[in-house]
């Protein structure tokens, strides 16, 4: 299978913040002092994200609860009933970077308040990402399923062990996998999208 | 013939792709490609022969994802014979005459490290190192670290080698389209790491096709004097009716790369997508060009993780701020071990300008060698600019120069017999430009001429090891004008003498000069102007003196260094806000504002302000109790009626703790009144933007806060909450892969430490859950946690 390597900068650079999102995330509310932080730790942040997606299509086949990829027969209700329509998935790895996890972490010591906003911006930041990831895959392939990630539902976080192994994201986003199966860089996102016949 | 004699005088070729040949041959998608070291050892044999045929003049032995993290010791030692074992029948096989190697591959392991990640440094080189021990004994030519995106790793990776083998080491890492690796290095950044680490070539591989790394190419060539390798992918793999298909043809790709080889590039080869015949193109392409020599480049450079200072005509600020000497308040932060305090001075300097920071943790009441290299670590996390590690203790100086990311600067080294022989090997081993005191076991000699001669005596011994002199930086040592009238002429004479008759560059502690005399601020800009017309490449200074930038500033303007006069203007305009004082204190507003007000509107600096103000004629214990907590309550119990919002109860906090900093460096005072809160995240969890809000609120509210941090074992967490006697622990947890481990933690307290009380918070949680695992309370949020802790007081 080719494992795809996209870099989405410069279409993440012409996609503006979200600030509902980031309030959202934030549990602020829309008044002057709030958003003039959150614009201050954009500035400060300035253009240090890097925005990279590797995603591969592969065959799928749902047998009752169980998801058979052609590295891994998986089980999963949740996941058996996502897919039911489909006969292939794109499974995709993407991330923003290190710029936010290194704001997060400068901050954490100095300003927590600062850290928080970061830890909003990051997040609004690679769910924008993942949105616009998934557009263009609609665009190519029609009909897809929401995504769908490790951890949902009865979908075991280990199975982002195979993922990674499949993908490869170390070597192609620069995303790697920890002990306890949580991502480096924090912000990012792996998941499965059925395609629909 | 020695791998290191050939490449010298010839251009070298590389071998190409191995995941996408052996996918032809039936490898599967997430089938690791080492397995078939063994399962087929045929197809491995075959490809390695296919580049030998092609003209490859170094293959790479198909280890690339081998490692002690995926293997036990018996496969990881088979998988690697039968590697190498596959690579020397692959030579032999081959027919062609041309001079062959075998490299043993090593890749990255897949885990990012500390602090990005989780794993620790020595960690890192002993996986390395594993392999480098089992490969060292078989018949092989050199080591090839490549594909690193993290330059941390990519340190971990050289030590091993160099501490397992004396085999020839070349480097490549994987850069990205902005030109950086995945962690933020610079191709200069690279470059400066691993000369200072002594490998024999430094390349590029991975990622895009040879049009793109192009520039990445050029800016290495302009910086390195060691042989330079290139292997790109064949571009990026697009997916054709399910074959995997690269976009670049190796006409093409051997074009490309054939015009960085006339640049002077000497080993080139391809990664992904490349296969014999690109490698065969690559070398009809390239069969007319000579091999160009590299050249020394004569350049002083310092780097952190992601930016590279040159030392230049333009000087050079060092911040000397991190710095316990005669500060009271950064002594008791070292005490406190408050490292928060000490990144701040950090930041604080870098932001008002400073190109390299000086780092200095010595206290006698402090283990040095355990906390510099906990600070350097710290620093890099959060400051972006190089760092002078500066100890007189070569253990600590060791300890912090190997878990330095990046090429350190080193203070300092002296024409002492002892200090050379402590300094200069380890400089030798990992890299790093030295400050050289002209002082020696006489002392410090009075005329320029000696000091002079001590900086050629330790010019000629750092020879001895290797270290050229660029690498050296001469300070000629300023000392206080109030008892030897002479002493700036002399310090200036022998920093110009250095400059002119050795070519080094020259550094100086500027305010040493005004020692013993008032408004040393004065002196100490004089003579800093005068030094700088003299030949001074770098000063360690106090970036807050207005007198220093004012000779800077001017200096840079009046030498035709600041086009447009364009930054003097900004330093002008900003200069009446100066003052002499260490902090300069901000105002948000200009109204005449109560501290309660400031607090209540989260008005940083301005609650910093009148703090200051008030305690010049009131009791600080007053402003406590009467304005700060009073305001904080106000804000707090807004926050719990959900009048106000997380983001400004977080703005009154960090107000309230400007204003308790301001009380605390005045008075070197706690405001500790309350019982001590044990606070972490708890094992395997890396999460604590949470924990970090509930401690912030804590200790305005009173409480001695002792904070372990995150990812804290539950022996740890017991051992505090032992020690410190704390009634109340607070622990957190994101993820529920992570609670058992908060259960496990509360069993244990409430086994060993029943008089501690546990309450916890995290997304996961919620009070029933709580109540599942043992939990004394559930806090939903850190307001509701300082107000259980309130009720052991």
């Amino acid at each position: 299978m080719t494992v795809i390597t996209k870099d989405y900068n410069e279409k993440m650079s012409s996609l503006c913040v979200n600030m509902h999102e980031v309030l959202r995330y934030l549990n602020g509310n829309e008044d002057n002092e709030t958003l003039e932080i959150i614009n201050s730790s954009l500035d400060e942040l300035g253009s240090d994200f890097s925005y990279r997606v590797c995603y591969s299509v592969f065959p799928v086949c749902v047998e009752n609860d169980r998801v058979v990829f052609p590295f891994k027969s998986v089980k999963s209700k949740d996941l058996a009933k996502c897919l039911k329509d489909c006969k292939s998935a794109v499974i995709f790895a993407s991330t923003i970077g290190f710029g936010i996890d290194r704001m997060i972490k400068k901050h954490s010591l100095i300003s927590p308040l600062k850290s928080v906003v970061f830890q909003a911006i990051g997040a609004e930041r690679i769910e924008c990402l993942c949105d616009t990831f998934c557009e263009d895959i609609k665009k190519e392939y029609g009909n897809i399923t929401p995504r769908f990630s490790a951890g949902y539902g009865d979908l075991e976080l280990s199975f982002q062990k195979d993922i990674f192994k499949v993908l490869q994201c170390s070597k192609n986003i620069g995303v790697s996998l920890n002990g306890n199966l949580l991502m480096s860089p924090t912000k990012s996102v792996t998941a499965i999208i059925g395609v629909k016949q | 013939m020695n791998v290191l004699d050939y490449i010298k005088d010839n251009i070298t070729y590389l071998d190409g792709g191995t995941g996408t040949m052996l996918q032809e041959k039936g490898l599967k998608s997430g089938e690791p490609t080492e397995l078939w070291n063994i399962s087929h050892k045929q197809d491995i044999i075959e490809l390695h022969k296919s580049y030998f045929d092609a003209g490859s003049n170094i293959i790479t032995t198909n280890t690339f994802g081998v490692n002690s993290l995926k293997y036990d010791d018996k496969t990881l030692n088979e998988l690697i014979v039968s590697a190498v074992d596959n690579a020397n029948t692959a030579l032999k096989l081959s027919k062609n005459k041309q001079q062959k190697f075998i490299a043993f591959d090593l890749g990255p392991t897949g885990r990012l490290l500390k602090p990005l990640g989780d794993l620790d440094f020595e960690d890192a080189v002993e996986i390395f190192a594993e392999n480098v021990r089992i490969a060292n004994k078989l018949k092989i030519d050199l080591f090839v670290i490549e594909t690193m995106n993290d330059s941390l790793e990519t340190k971990a990776a050289v030590l091993a080698v160099k501490e397992n083998s004396n085999l020839p080491v070349f480097v490549y890492n994987a850069y990205s389209e902005n030109e950086k690796l995945m962690t933020g290095a610079t191709p200069e950044v690279m470059v400066s790491m691993l000369e200072g680490l002594g490998v024999d070539v430094i390349g590029v591989n991975c990622s895009l096709g040879p049009n793109k790394l192009k520039n990445v190419i050029k800016r290495i060539l302009n910086v390195s004097s060691v042989p330079i390798a290139f292997k790109p992918n064949a571009g990026l793999p697009e997916d054709i009716n399910g074959k995997t298909v690269f976009n670049v043809s190796p006409e093409e790709f051997s074009a490309v790369i054939a015009d960085t080889v006339k640049c002077g590039v000497g080993l080139v080869g391809g990664c992904c997508g490349t296969t014999p015949e690109y490698i065969k193109c690559l070398k009809e392409k390239t069969k007319d060009l000579k091999k160009i020599k590299e050249t020394e480049k004569d350049i002083t450079v310092v780097s952190s993780y992601m930016s590279a200072v040159t030392f230049s005509d333009s000087p050079i600020l060092i911040g000397e701020r991190i710095n316990p000497t005669g500060k009271k308040r950064f002594k008791q932060a070292l005490i406190e071990n408050d490292i928060g305090y000490i990144l701040n001075e950090g930041i604080n300097q870098q932001e008002k300008g400073c190109h390299i920071l000086d780092v200095n943790v010595g206290i006698p009441d402090i283990d040095e060698q355990e906390m510099l290299p906990k600070t350097v670590t710290a620093l890099q996390e959060v400051c972006t600019v190089p760092l002078q590690i500066d100890t007189s203790n070569p253990v600590a100086m060791e300890k912090a120069m190997r878990i330095y990311n990046g090429k350190p600067m080193i203070n300092s080294v002296n024409g002492k017999k002892e200090s050379m022989e402590a300094i200069f090997p380890l400089a030798e081993k990992y890299g790093g430009v030295i400050v050289a005191l002209t002082l020696d076991e006489n002392g410090i000699p009075e005329k320029a001429e000696d000091r002079f001669s001590i900086a050629e005596k330790i010019l000629k011994t750092a020879e001895s090891y290797g270290i050229s002199k660029k690498d050296i930086v001469f300070d000629t040592l300023a000392m206080t004008i109030s008892t030897n009238k002479n002493s700036a002429n002399e310090t200036i004479k022998s920093l110009k003498m250095i400059r002119e008759k050795l070519g080094c560059h020259t550094s100086l502690g500027v305010s040493n000069i005004s020692f013993g005399l008032p408004k040393r601020d004065f002196v100490n800009g004089a003579f800093f102007a005068m030094a700088l017309e003299n030949g001074l490449s770098a000063a360690i200074m106090n970036p807050f003196s207005a007198e220093m930038m004012k000779s800077y500033k001017t200096y840079l303007l009046l030498r035709g260094k600041d086009e447009n006069c364009l930054n003097y203007i900004e330093f002008a305009q900003n200069a009446e806000e100066m003052s002499v004082k260490d902090t300069k204190i901000k105002t948000d507003s200009s109204k005449d504002i109560s501290l309660q007000y400031a607090i209540i509107k989260g008005l940083k600096a301005d609650a910093g302000r009148i703090t200051a103000e008030r305690i010049k004629s009131e009791n600080p214990l007053d402003i406590v109790n009467c304005d700060i907590i009073p305001a904080l309550d106000n804000v707090g119990r807004d926050f719990e009626n959900k009048k106000v919002f997380l983001p400004q109860l977080l703005m009154s906090a960090e107000a309230s703790k400007s204003a308790f900093e301001v009380i605390k460096s005045e008075f070197c005072a706690n405001n500790s009144t309350k019982c001590t809160v044990v606070i972490a995240t708890v094992k395997g969890d890396i999460h604590d933007i949470g924990k970090n809000i509930v401690k912030l609120l804590l200790e305005n509210y009173g409480f001695r806060v002792v904070d372990l941090g995150k990812d804290v074992p539950p022996c740890d967490i017991l051992e505090a909450v032992l020690k410190e006697k704390a009634p109340v622990l607070g622990l957190s947890a994101l993820m529920t892969t992570t609670v058992p481990a908060m259960e496990e933690t509360i069993k244990i307290i409430h086994e060993k430490a029943p008089f501690c009380k546990v309450v916890v918070g995290g997304a996961v949680l919620n009070p029933e859950y709580a109540e599942k695992i043992g939990a004394d309370k559930y806090s939903k949020d850190a307001m509701e946690t300082v107000r259980f802790a309130e009720q052991f007081n």
